[in-house]
């Protein structure tokens, strides 16, 4: 409870790991969270997880992703509710089961994503749901006095009336921060909030910070950017795999102390032997590729018979170069297949040029979940194997049947729809889909999120033999033992632009982090790691 | 009784009545809007003892052939997810069509009969850009192309019928009885029933409208040029608004440039009766067959009875909402 044993506590897992020092106990706490355990179907999310926020401080919350931060903070907002463990506020017990709750209980938090109502205005996003009113009916001058009293008390330049779809991504992020800040919070969490800034922005919201920070008050601020990090915060506490690993003092604590906790063991296990080396021909060849969004100018090169596997942090743009690649979102850039321009407008004409996706959202872009697995299987072949305009249906439950046959697919029968398979077994069926169309290239985009163990093992056997056959891959992840163990080369990513292309050989969990939190730099980087 | 039902099965192919078929959920669909039928056909013969006259079975095939023809259509929009609301309007203009090409160019009969085809087949193709290549909503697409259709009807004829009684042979189309007994225009109903069944459940185009149904953006991703396939799911539906044109025109021996409207939601109700999931991805031909002819069965019926016209359209209103409502009751079960 008291924060004497947290330290203690602290001192036996550090013990483990290094030994660093840990936070001295002192002041009290304004936040404290004790053993929370919160369970998904199939999934342990947050594993006796434990965090104090003290008064007047601003604690850094990091992890890699899925490290179960986003988990802790729908819990303490009253998203989630925990399957055990205790919170306390101020030495209260805290039970919130919903947003507003927590809102009316202190805690205020911005999410990665906005939740504003473009066509509204500013002050109507800020009060929506407590609009002061006189009569009934909403006092519209009333809203935009409190509004700008709001804006002038944080010095934010905003006008109150303004339509919030008329306002910058920095402007959108400033009226969360207002909204937050409205409410009279005592706990404010902020994840990933400069995500969308630039420089000058993420000095506003220092600044905002730094004024909100009192000795009642307290911020919880979850980020990748290691520089801000250190700036801005006390402490930093580090979640990894839904487990609670340590706290440090950020005075004083190296940028490598906090990745390798991040990581856990720098050990590698399973390395692939880096067989096929880029002296093979390259196969596709991506130059300049932009985005109007997120994409700066990626370059890559794919090899035959080559894994490429991508990392980075959520919303660093490999997914966005997936999809660029095979024409499902617009871009700008050259696209060589085989030493060929290619023109890729969309994803038919990628596959023409025999590049398939595999998407990481199977059930959005997939699988037709309402159809059976020889429905699935077929679909992006039906149309080079039919006659004359009709399908040929033997042919489909032939080649589904083999299918199941050479993946596993556990299901009762081929006419099985797929919505009642299990996720692994959904994932092989989408790659079936892949194989039978024969692509040279396949890029897959997280190909084994949410199955199981198991079955993971299985696709990575599936991904080398494809590789070993001379098909090249490009292999999306953000687990990144699954990224060592698979890949010849990492292409790393952070915030749209390529940071680094590291040969299995040099690539570590700790290197590709490091590439993967750089901000900045960005060329620096590619010239000392030598890009294909 | 079952000398008037057999024929529907009879002349649907293999493929759609199979029960071997992957798809045997949709097969259990089919026998309750069956059993339906089979209900509203067993109420009406006990209430009335002229409903089981042949004449009035005739009548009833009769009456479910324009609207059953251009519900085939409107089955592989739906099948998409889509909507069609042009159709209505859209058969009358075919209509129109084909009497300017008929009566006022004095065409030969076949190349009449093509061209008002041809007019089904270019309104839905306009449809089908407008939807998959402008990002118009189909139901606001099809709303437009629905005015549009209605006015160019009523622009083109003058606002005056346009009669027949010229072109020799034109009212064999429908009226004629190459099977004695049966009308054509209850044949060319079953044989366009038979072309879209093989269509849905064989073509590639059927294959794909069910994909884009079940899930467009899974089936773009994997290779397929889902904007040309709407495209063609729309000008095939287009053919059969074309071909409904002509039988109705033929039926009447003349274009009636008033009429049409309120067709089209006729249409789409036989196709929902038939268990056509208006979200897409679901969908028979035997089913769109039979919601064709529950809905023919139930105004003759009522008609029959003597009930008011007003009290008609409530009744109908009531079976659309009960067939939908099982419908849902089912899937319930599945989820």
């Amino acid at each position: 409870m008291s924060t004497d044993a947290t330290g203690a506590e602290n001192a036996e897992s550090v013990a483990a790991t290094t030994g660093a020092g840990t936070t001295p106990p002192s002041g009290p706490t304004l936040l404290q969270v004790e053993g929370i355990t919160k369970t998904f179907p199939g999934v342990k999310a947050l594993d006796d997880v434990r965090l104090d926020l003290r008064h007047g401080e601003v604690l850094a919350l990091v992890g890699e992703n899925g490290a179960g931060k986003s988990t802790l903070m729908k819990l303490l907002s009253g998203i989630y509710q925990p399957d055990v463990g205790t919170m306390e506020l101020d030495g209260e017990p805290l039970h919130v089961s919903s947003t507003r709750e927590a809102n009316e209980r202190g805690i205020s938090i911005i999410h990665q994503e906005f939740h504003l109502m473009p066509d509204l205005s500013v002050a109507q996003n800020i009060y929506a749901g407590r609009e002061p009113r006189r009569l009934g009916f909403i006092d519209d001058r009333e809203l935009v006095r409190r509004a700008d009293a709001l804006f002038r008390r944080l010095e934010i330049p905003l006008d109150p009336r303004q339509q919030v779809s008329q306002l910058s991504v920095a402007g959108q992020q400033m009226v969360e921060i207002a909204k937050a800040l409205s409410f009279d919070a005592k706990v404010l969490i902020m994840d990933e909030p400069t995500a969308a800034l630039n420089d000058t922005e993420v000095r506003t919201l220092f600044r905002l910070i730094e004024g909100f920070v009192s000795p009642t008050t307290g911020v919880i601020y979850i980020s990748h950017r290691m520089d801000e990090i250190k700036e801005i915060s006390d402490r930093i506490t580090v979640l990894r795999d839904g487990q609670y690993i340590d706290t440090l003092d950020t005075p004083g604590t190296e940028v490598g102390d906090v990745i390798s906790r991040m990581v856990g063991r720098a050990i590698k296990t399973d390395v692939r032997p880096s067989a096929s080396g880029t002296d093979r021909p390259v196969v596709l060849s991506v130059r300049g590729l932009s985005t109007r969004k997120l994409l700066k100018d990626v370059s890559f090169d794919l090899h035959e018979g080559e894994i490429l596997g991508f990392a980075g942090l959520m919303g660093a743009g490999r997914t966005e170069v997936a999809r660029a690649v095979v024409g499902a979102d617009r871009s700008t850039g050259r696209l060589e297949v085989r030493g060929r321009t290619a023109r890729v407008r969309n994803p038919a004409e990628a596959v023409r040029h025999g590049i398939g996706y595999l998407s990481e959202d199977r059930k959005r872009y997939g699988l037709l979940v309402d159809q059976d697995v020889t429905a699935n299987v077929a679909l992006a072949s039906v149309g080079r194997e039919s006659r004359a305009g009709f399908v040929r249906d033997a042919w489909s439950r032939r080649v589904a049947a083999e299918m199941v046959e050479r993946l596993g697919v556990k299901t009762p029968s081929v006419r099985q729809r797929v919505k009642n398979l299990s996720g692994g077994n959904q994932q092989k069926v989408v790659l079936a889909k892949w194989l039978v169309r024969d692509c040279d290239v396949l890029i897959v985009d997280e190909p084994t999120r949410g199955i199981d163990v198991g079955a993971k093992e299985e696709i990575y056997e599936l991904l080398e033999s494809l590789a070993a056959q001379g098909k090249s891959i490009v292999m999306i992840s953000s687990e990144l033992p699954e990224v060592l163990r698979l890949s010849d080369r990492v292409v790393v990513m952070c915030e749209g632009r390529v940071t680094g292309v590291l040969d299995n050989a040099d690539a570590t969990q700790q290197n590709i982090m490091e590439l993967a939190t750089q901000f900045g730099g960005a060329e620096h980087l590619l010239a000392t790691t030598g890009a294909a | 009784m079952s000398t008037t039902t057999t024929p529907v099965t009879d002349t649907l192919p293999e493929s759609v009545t199979s029960p071997r078929g992957p798809r045997y959920r949709q097969g259990l669909q089919q026998i309750l809007a069956f059993a339906g039928l089979v209900a509203i056909f067993a109420f009406f013969s006990i209430a009335s003892p002229y409903f089981l006259d042949w004449a009035n079975m005739k009548g009833i095939l009769l009456a479910s052939a324009v609207t059953g023809i251009m519900a085939l259509g409107a089955t592989f929009v739906i099948a998409t997810g889509g909507i069609d609301l042009s159709v209505g309007t859209g058969m009358t203009l075919c209509s129109v069509m084909t009497g300017v090409f008929l009566t006022n160019m004095g065409l030969p009969l076949v190349v009449g009969v093509l061209g008002g085809i041809a007019t089904g087949a270019l309104l839905g193709l306009v449809n089908g850009v407008n939807v998959s290549f402008l990002g118009i909503p189909p139901f606001i697409a099809t709303l437009a192309m629905m005015m549009v259709a209605q006015g160019l009807s009523l622009v083109i004829s003058g606002t005056k019928p346009i009669y027949f009684s010229d072109v020799d042979g034109f009212t064999q189309i429908a009226l004629g009885e190459l099977v004695p007994g049966l009308p054509n225009a209850v044949l060319i109903f079953f044989l366009a029933a038979v072309v879209a069944g093989v269509l849905l459940s064989k073509s590639l185009l059927g294959r794909y409208a069910l994909s884009i149904g079940s899930n467009e953006e899974a089936t773009a991703i994997s290779g397929i040029d889902v904007r040309r396939w709407k495209v063609l799911v729309y000008t095939v539906a287009g053919v059969f608004t074309g071909l409904a044109g002509v039988v109705m025109a033929s039926r009447l021996n003349s274009a009636q440039p008033g009429l049409g409207l309120g067709y089209e939601l006729e249409a789409i109700a036989a196709v929902v009766i038939g268990g056509t999931s208006l979200r897409g991805g679901k969908g028979t031909v035997l089913g769109t067959v039979i919601g064709a002819l529950i809905m023919a069965t139930l105004t003759n019926g009522l008609r029959i009875m003597s009930i008011p016209q007003e009290w008609q359209k409530v009744a109908v209103g009531i079976v659309i909402l009960l067939a939908v409502f099982t419908d849902i009751l089912r899937r319930g079960k599945d989820a």
